[in-house]
């Protein structure tokens, strides 16, 4: 056994935390917090100049082949300074499912202006009837002759009101069991017919509402076979396999524990020498441990050969109930100061604090909720029938 | 980064759980009861070295690694071992580090002639409770204010009825105690010796969780109620999915705990703690669910689930409550806070 990621991704993680600290700019920063867009051209120019957009894919895809135990670094790292990476993760999430699945014409349109950070790709999956159970799709597409009608509505899609591309998930036919009936599109998001509708969440994160209303798009823009959609869906859930949330908690912890460091008591004596203070941040720091040890396994697992059963929702799971229970528990550690949220000048920690506590609420619903990734640990890890 | 065992590490499991299996089985567990002890277990194992490998060849053992320890004490766990293989070794390495002071008392115990076991906390007003052990061990290695004690265990120990069906002890500390060590020399050699006590017996509790949960889960995959499997219900699978993660994690860190003693000792005792008190918090969640969703049977004796219940709680509590070690961590993290200040 060796818990060390070794020189490779610890020189990586190097490197990458200087050009975050270059780029996460305080300027930046109050633009992300302001506007609630997790996207900023320069920064994801800047990331794209380095070869990090994609640095797992192999080097004959243009991407850097970078070994597991480096994108580990790196999405720590990106994660930690809450780098605005939300609207290049999906652009190369669907750009992967592109190269895999999709026409020459279409990784001729897409490929390179995603891998130079050039366009951006939203997805285009829940609705307001189908969350967590996303083959219950309803959004129809129509064939008509050398064209798809589209009719319906998608839920967060988020970067929709700056972006070029839905990843859409569409039902084709309604006379088949509902995962035999979907098809997926790239549908250009500047086309008639398609509307954005801002939608705020808790965490100031602005996402959309899409509606579409008879949009016409050529079948060029088919990803896969009509009504293999669930197949391409396949594809692209491959890789969702390492999410989680170590790095905010990490994040969490470190100004609780400056916080800590720096405010005092009625008599003057620093919050760090309370012994409930102590203890609940050392409660808190386990959980950051058992969150990355879990998130590094899912990564590492896949790199041997085993194929993966449950360790990807376990990390999931675990990483985003345990930044949920932080953020609250610290919140009430900190007191009635830590109500003071970012535009606060006197917010302890400049509101990062208040701010996680939103935030943290998103983690354990997207992506999979908890409860989703429960059945998965129970019936692919345990074993437990359905 | 790896995360597998070595070959060696392999075969170490295959050597201990096979010893366990055939000289731990429920039934012999249950046999022990009353003492807490198996003194034929204790002998099969201490003939398959696992004293000797607890400390270097220099000093008259076999130098194994310290997560061959750990790999070891995964085992012990889950088999809920009547046999105090942890405190021995802990001790062993403890007398191994105090050179002369030890030596003779090392030798004893590496050649079978007296069992010496360790008490993880110190002793307070003269007397050292609920020492792991010592209800039969021949001495313990026990720390009392600033001076660590060699204390024979045969004169003044009233053995001690307990949860966890342990051979615990408490032990009043008379003049025929020897001085192992004092001062700093002394605080420090406990200390570290209770770092590696609670990354074994988190270890331990980790080898004790799984098993209580696969318990769970052969249980609630065959009882039926309402015509189907109650593992179907997610009242019951989320909860042990909920263990799995948590398993899962507590093997994770114990194991880095273990591996940081010799690979990267600036964490050692840091992870240690961590891993004791998460590892604890993840057993007694583990047994508590099995426990609870064998619904009656689970409060019956005769099943086997209460016997991991009970062990979890005891081999964790004789240290005491999580809230403790939370500090510890904080101790390791932040730097202890300043005594004199709290006066």
């Amino acid at each position: 056994m060796d818990f060390r990621l070794g020189d490779d991704s610890d020189a990586f993680r190097e490197e990458v935390r200087e050009f975050m600290a270059e780029q996460m700019t305080p300027e930046l920063e109050e633009k992300l917090y302001r506007t609630g867009t997790n996207h900023d051209e320069a920064f994801t120019k800047a990331v794209a100049d380095r070869g990090w957009l994609a640095l797992r894919w192999p080097v004959e895809w243009g991407g850097q082949g970078r070994h597991p135990l480096e994108a580990i670094a790196y999405n720590e790292e990106i994660q930690r300074v809450d780098g605005p990476s939300y609207g290049m993760g999906t652009t190369m999430m669907i750009a992967k499912v592109v190269h895999e699945l999709g026409t020459d014409e279409q990784k001729a349109e897409i490929l390179r202006p995603a891998l130079q950070g050039e366009i951006i790709i939203c997805l285009g999956l829940s609705e307001p009837e189908a969350g967590s159970d996303v083959a219950n799709a309803q959004t129809r597409a129509v064939r008509d002759g050398d064209e798809w009608v589209i009719n319906g509505q998608k839920m967060f899609t988020t970067n929709a009101h700056i972006g070029d591309y839905v990843f859409l998930l569409a039902r084709t036919n309604t006379d088949v069991p509902k995962h035999k009936g979907l098809t997926t599109f790239l549908v250009p998001l500047k086309h008639p017919g398609v509307e954005v509708q801002a939608v705020f969440t808790m965490s100031g994160e602005r996402t959309n509402i899409t509606y579409y209303s008879d949009v016409h798009i050529p079948d060029a823009w088919r990803i896969g076979d009509v009504d293999g959609g669930w197949r391409v869906m396949t594809v692209f859930l491959q890789d969702e396999h390492s999410t989680g949330f170590a790095s905010h908690l990490a994040r969490l912890i470190h100004h609780t524990e400056a916080w800590a460091a720096s405010a005092t008591d009625a008599e003057g004596r620093p919050r760090i020498e309370d012994p409930e203070v102590r203890a609940r941040l050392a409660r808190a720091a386990t959980d950051l441990e058992v969150s990355r040890l879990l998130q590094r396994r899912s990564v590492w697992i896949a790199e041997t050969g085993v194929v993966p059963e449950a360790e990807g929702p376990m990390a999931k799971l675990y990483s985003s109930e345990a930044l949920e229970r932080a953020a609250q528990n610290l919140t009430e550690l900190v007191g009635a100061d830590a109500l003071r949220s970012y535009f606060d000048p006197t917010a302890p920690e400049g509101g990062r604090i208040e701010h996680t506590l939103r935030f943290s609420l998103g983690t354990t619903i997207y992506a999979g909720t908890s409860e989703v990734q429960r059945n998965i640990i129970a019936q692919r890890g345990l074993g437990l029938p359905r | 980064m790896d995360l597998r065992f070595s070959p060696e590490q392999d075969q170490l499991v295959d050597a201990f759980s096979g010893l366990y299996s055939n000289h731990s089985s429920p039934e012999q567990v249950r046999a022990t009861e009353a003492v807490g002890f198996d003194p034929d277990l204790w002998k099969r194992l201490a003939d398959l070295g696992v004293l000797l490998m607890a400390v270097s060849e220099a000093d008259g053992g076999w130098g194994a690694s310290f997560l061959d320890l750990a790999v070891v004490a995964e085992q012990q766990g889950r088999f809920v071992a009547a046999v105090p293989v942890i405190e021995t070794q802990v001790a062993a390495r403890l007398l191994a580090r105090l050179n002369a002071a030890g030596a003779a008392p090392l030798a004893e115990a590496l050649s079978g002639g007296r069992l010496i076991t360790f008490a993880p906390r110190a002793a307070s007003n003269g007397v050292a409770g609920l020492i792991p052990g010592g209800s039969v061990a021949d001495a313990a290695v026990v720390r009392a204010d600033d001076r660590l004690l060699l204390v024979p265990l045969d004169v003044s120990r009233t053995v001690v009825e307990n949860l966890a069906s342990m051979p615990l002890a408490d032990v009043v500390l008379t003049d025929s105690v020897s001085v192992l060590a004092n001062g700093d020399a002394a605080r420090l050699a406990h200390d570290r010796a209770v770092d590696e006590w609670m990354a074994l017996t988190a270890m331990a509790l980790v080898g004790i969780a799984a098993r209580a949960l696969e318990i769970g889960v052969e249980y609630v995959k065959e009882r039926k109620a309402w015509g189907v499997p109650i593992g179907t219900f997610q009242a019951i699978s989320h909860r042990l999915a909920d263990s799995a993660a948590a398993v899962d994690g507590a093997r994770l860190l114990a194991y880095e705990a273990a591996w940081a003693v010799d690979e990267d000792p600036d964490r050692a005792a840091e992870l240690a703690a961590m891993a004791f008190a998460f590892a604890y918090e993840t057993a007694r969640d583990a047994t508590y669910r099995s426990l609870h969703f064998h619904g009656g049977y689970g409060f019956m004796m005769e099943y086997d689930i209460q016997l991991y219940y009970r062990r979890a709680r005891g081999w964790a509590n004789v240290y005491g409550d999580p809230e403790l070690t939370y500090r510890r961590v904080a101790d390791r993290r932040y730097g202890p806070v300043d005594a004199v200040r709290e006066a």
